[in-house]
């Protein structure tokens, strides 16, 4: 069922299709997703980037099925794992998916562990309550993945709490306990954006030890284009509940497709240039309850024209499977 | 953890003995002559005043006094009525029957208020919710020996379910309705806290791991929101022991209880200064000590609390 | 007595202190939170309810006669414990008066006591609270041992005992009688509200504009005014309305132990204790003032509330 022998490796794991989500609230219907579309592969790295409100949270919920409906509400789009649509799954089979297929770790691994039990017993309980694995053979298990994810000490550390951790061992423990069903599909929510520098490359490095050797399909969620780089096959980069580009890794950085990735990597401080002022991107995200017509982008988009404030622009492909949802997509690609 | 122990009874023993003089100065030294009214209209002889005076050591000032009676309680001598009874008598029979009822009442409290608590904060806005939040409204808007009177005479007197006093005896049952009384005002606190500590930790970011971790509903309800939301409840129903065997002055008066609410408001009404002082030592020694252990098993309950 | 701070002002006092102030996206002054709460309160119908009760209930208190024109003080024995009819409609007490016109006339004593309870009960508390909390080490640990002495006195007791004496000094006149009642839920209350003030001052001290101020070299007094008091105030003001129908609880128990308010500051409370030997033939004398006490209470507890829910960041 869940490792069927034969299933193409290349084929994705986990595709996601047009997916539109609503929050209704007091104020208002907040159009939070609208038609995202992406995927990801065994042994695949997909990083999704975008600003606090762009909707990756929200998609990667939506994956796990952990959105609170109400007051979320799909409205349409297929989620598909193995090419099964888990949107109209049983919640019986979504849950068997949850943390065997597709797991998810967060961001603040101090708020996001139970902090009245132990690290060990929450590992266990995924062990024991799931697989119906022994007391004894949980713990052993437990100890093995807190070493797989090289915390020192492990056998002393698994009866500690999560208060007792440091941040970049909590978040080591948050993967160990994600890895304990062996799942197909990890996806990371901001895994760093809580931590040192120097541990967040760190733990970046070993989620792509684990992924290479599970072979794992990895979305890692974020809004930290250096923290990307290294560790991307392909990036997709959401605005306002889209995909505004979607390319390799490379290109992106190389040969931007769409002014919102230009803006963003132009804000980038860099050691190579002196310059008086920091870039910035003028302006604020469109707030949800009242996205402007045409082009989500253009009220900050310092290529926009008249078109862009009244067509929305679809995908334009650039070949080699990157897209852009830019009327001047092809233009800003071949810029130098 | 045996440090801390220590260090807190060190910090209690400076609260103890401020609190216990506070009132032994409202009792004994402010100025007003203590024996009024013992001796009927007339004033008192001067053989018997001079014979109070030198039992109470009146002369000596107000820390001395304080002093040589501390030291007679730690004997175990607190001392006789006027009517030369033995106080710690008299204690001693009131005090476990004042227990009894607040255990009781912190047993009813827990258990209706809990109860109610985890339900409405399951399940959110809705009928049982709302009545919830609308009876306990009532419960603390209404004074105590108000809930009493009408309990009495509702089902005491007029459907005569229930007799409407407690015997002398005390007993578990009789006590039951009584306890009701008494944490009524209580039990709705303990039910609106346990509602919203279970209606914030649902929306903790814990249970949301939970919850992509696959793990079966009811256990993330059970293992998962039960203990953390019983942090504050607990440490809510501890401290209320204390307060309630204080305050069950009203509740023993309505009910014909004789606890030592009932002592100490008749010792005062009575000039019986010694019983005031007497019970109250007691009460603060009983309210210290709990809160103290309370304080302990917090940090059972709450591991990010632990002393060293 | 249990105190009723703890429990109902869920969220942590600190909690008040740090969230951030509201911003409007758009164009247009950015809205303090007062403000804001002040928007909120007046689209919510708990606050206006129980906003409007409060309010005829001050009416009541000032200009009494607009509501009765019965003498709350005229006996009449004729019409002894007489139930409510067509003429007076709570009927008449013990004494022959008619429980209507006292129901009435009490409620300045009732709300008096519980106003000036919970002002004086805020003022003391607060004070000491963010003087210790400002100033902690050993100011803070004075201020510290001093409410827990007064904590470990149980409410009920601590009053009968002050009370007790005040009656020994035989006062007379109705201000001084509501003077020492006030006192005394204030004298034992004050920790309360120390203890709450004293946490949202030491959040407060540890933000960052405490900090600046600091740096800049504004001097103590004022960086307690300026900065930290308007930040301290909402958790602090939440408890004091709430704990206003507390107190006025708390007076109702008081009188009916005999020790509380009595004639001429004739409260709801006093009434109530007088109604305790004709209870079961006259139950009309407990019930009214009961009901108009229960109504008061409860007003002030969904004001608290609503309040509490307007200013509470977390709900933002």
């Amino acid at each position: 069922m869940l490792d069927e022998p034969g299933a193409l490796t290349d084929a994705p794991l986990l595709e996601v299709e047009d997916l539109f989500v609503e929050f209704r609230t007091r104020d208002g219907v907040a159009k939070v997703l609208n038609g995202v579309s992406y995927h990801v592969a065994a042994g695949e790295t997909l990083a999704v980037l975008g600003e606090s409100g762009s909707g990756k949270s929200v998609t990667a919920q939506a994956i796990m099925g952990i959105l609170d409906m109400p007051p979320a509400h799909l409205t349409g789009g297929e989620i598909r794992y193995h090419g099964e649509d888990l949107l109209v799954a049983s919640e019986e089979r979504r849950n068997e998916v949850r943390a065997e297929g597709i797991a998810m770790i967060f961001q603040d691994a101090l708020s996001a562990l139970n902090p009245v039990y132990t690290v060990g017993f929450q590992i266990e309980e995924q062990l024991r309550v799931r697989l119906g694995m022994s007391r004894k053979d949980a713990r052993a298990r437990a100890v093995e993945l807190l070493d797989l994810v090289r915390i020192p000490n492990a056998a002393r550390r698994v009866r500690q709490y999560p208060h007792e951790f440091s941040g970049g061992m909590r978040q080591r423990a948050m993967i160990a306990m994600s890895l304990a069903l062996d799942p197909e599909v990890l996806i990371a929510d901001e895994p760093t954006t809580a931590l040192d520098v120097t541990v967040q490359a760190q733990i970046m490095d070993l989620l792509k030890e684990i992924q290479v050797e599970r072979k794992m399909g990895l979305i890692l969620i974020t809004h930290d284009l250096g923290v990307v780089a290294e560790v991307a096959d392909r990036i997709a980069v959401m605005y306002a509940g889209r995909i505004v580009e979607h390319a390799d890794a490379v290109s992106l950085y190389r040969n931007p497709g769409h002014p919102y990735t230009a803006a963003l990597l132009e804000s980038l401080p860099r050691l190579d240039q002196k310059g008086a002022t920091l870039n910035t991107i003028k302006g604020l995200p469109p707030s949800l309850l009242a996205i402007p017509p045409g082009c989500p982008f253009h009220p900050r988009c310092f290529m926009a024209q008249d078109k862009c404030s009244t067509d929305a622009p679809g995908d334009h492909g650039l070949g080699f499977g990157r897209t852009s949802k830019c009327h001047f997509a092809e233009e800003l690609v071949s810029r130098v | 953890m045996g440090r801390y122990v220590l260090r807190r009874l060190l910090q209690l023993i400076p609260v103890f003995i401020g609190t216990t003089f506070l009132i032994f100065f409202l009792v004994w030294a402010v100025p007003g002559d203590p024996f009024t009214g013992m001796c009927g209209e007339r004033p008192c002889p001067p053989q018997f005043v001079a014979a109070m005076t030198d039992k109470y050591n009146l002369n000596d000032n107000v820390v001395v006094q304080y002093l040589k009676y501390m030291g007679a309680l730690l004997t175990g001598d607190f001392g006789q009525t006027y009517a030369e009874q033995e106080i710690s008598e008299l204690i001693g029979n009131a005090a476990p029957v004042s227990l009894r009822l607040a255990v009781v009442a912190v047993a009813i409290e827990a258990v209706i208020g809990v109860t109610a608590g985890i339900l409405t904060g399951l399940r959110g806005r809705g009928f049982v919710d709302n009545l919830v939040l609308v009876s306990t409204l009532f419960l603390i808007a209404i004074p105590t020996f108000v809930i009493g009177f009408v309990i009495q005479i509702v089902l005491g007197f007029e459907l005569e379910i229930l007799t409407p006093t407690v015997s002398s005896e005390a007993t578990w049952g009789e006590l039951i309705i009584p306890g009701f009384v008494l944490g009524s005002l209580s039990m709705a606190y303990v039910s609106r806290l346990t509602r919203t500590s279970i209606a914030e930790n649902l929306r903790a970011d814990y249970m949301r791991t939970a919850l992509a971790k696959g793990q079966p509903k009811r256990r993330i309800v059970g293992v998962h929101l039960l203990r953390n939301s019983a942090i504050p409840v607990i440490t809510f129903l501890g401290t209320d022991i204390g307060n309630l065997m204080a305050g069950a002055i009203v509740t023993e008066g309505i009910f014909g209880i004789h606890g030592i609410g009932r002592l100490v408001y008749d010792g005062i009404l009575e000039k019986q200064g010694a019983i005031v002082t007497g019970v109250v030592v007691l009460l603060v020694l009983v309210f210290l000590l709990v809160n103290l252990f309370i304080d302990l098993m917090y940090a059972v309950i709450d591991p990010r609390i632990r002393y060293d | 007595m249990t105190d009723p701070s703890t429990g109902v002002t869920g969220t942590d006092a600190a909690a008040y202190v740090t969230a951030p102030e509201h911003q409007e996206s758009g164009p247009g002054k950015p809205r303090s939170l007062g403000a804001d709460a002040w928007r909120d309160l007046r689209r919510r119908p708990m606050f206006l309810v129980a906003g409007g009760i409060v309010v005829l209930l001050v009416v009541i208190a000032i200009f009494p006669s607009w509501f009765t024109s019965a003498d709350p003080n005229h006996k009449d024995l004729d019409f002894f414990r007489q139930p409510p009819s067509g003429d007076a409609w709570f009927g008449y007490d013990g004494q022959g008066r008619d429980v209507y016109a006292r129901v009435i006339y009490g409620t300045r004593w009732t709300l008096l006591v519980g106003i000036a309870a919970s002002v004086l009960t805020v003022l003391l508390g607060g004070i000491l609270g963010i003087l210790a909390g400002f100033f902690g080490r050993w100011v803070d640990a004075l201020m510290s041992r001093i409410g827990e002495i007064f904590f470990g006195l149980p409410f009920v007791l601590g009053a009968i005992v002050i009370l007790n004496l005040v009656r020994n000094a035989e006062i007379r006149g109705a201000l001084p009688i509501v003077f020492a009642v006030v006192a005394s839920i204030a004298v034992l209350q004050w920790p309360v509200a120390m203890r709450i003030m004293r946490s949202a001052a030491i959040t407060a001290k540890q933000q960052d504009y405490v900090k600046a101020a600091r740096a800049l070299g504004a001097s103590s007094s004022r960086i307690i005014f300026k900065h930290m008091l308007p930040n301290c105030l909402a958790p602090v003001l939440v408890y004091g309305t709430i704990a206003l129908g507390a107190f006025i609880s708390a007076e109702a128990t008081l009188s009916f132990l005999g020790i509380g308010l009595r004639d001429p500051a004739v409260s709801w409370g006093v009434m109530m204790s007088d109604s305790k030997t004709y209870l079961r033939v006259a139950p009309h004398m407990l019930l009214f003032p009961a009901g108009f006490l229960a109504v008061t209470v409860l007003a002030f507890v969904m004001l608290g509330d609503a309040i509490r829910e307007a200013l509470d960041p977390k709900l933002r």
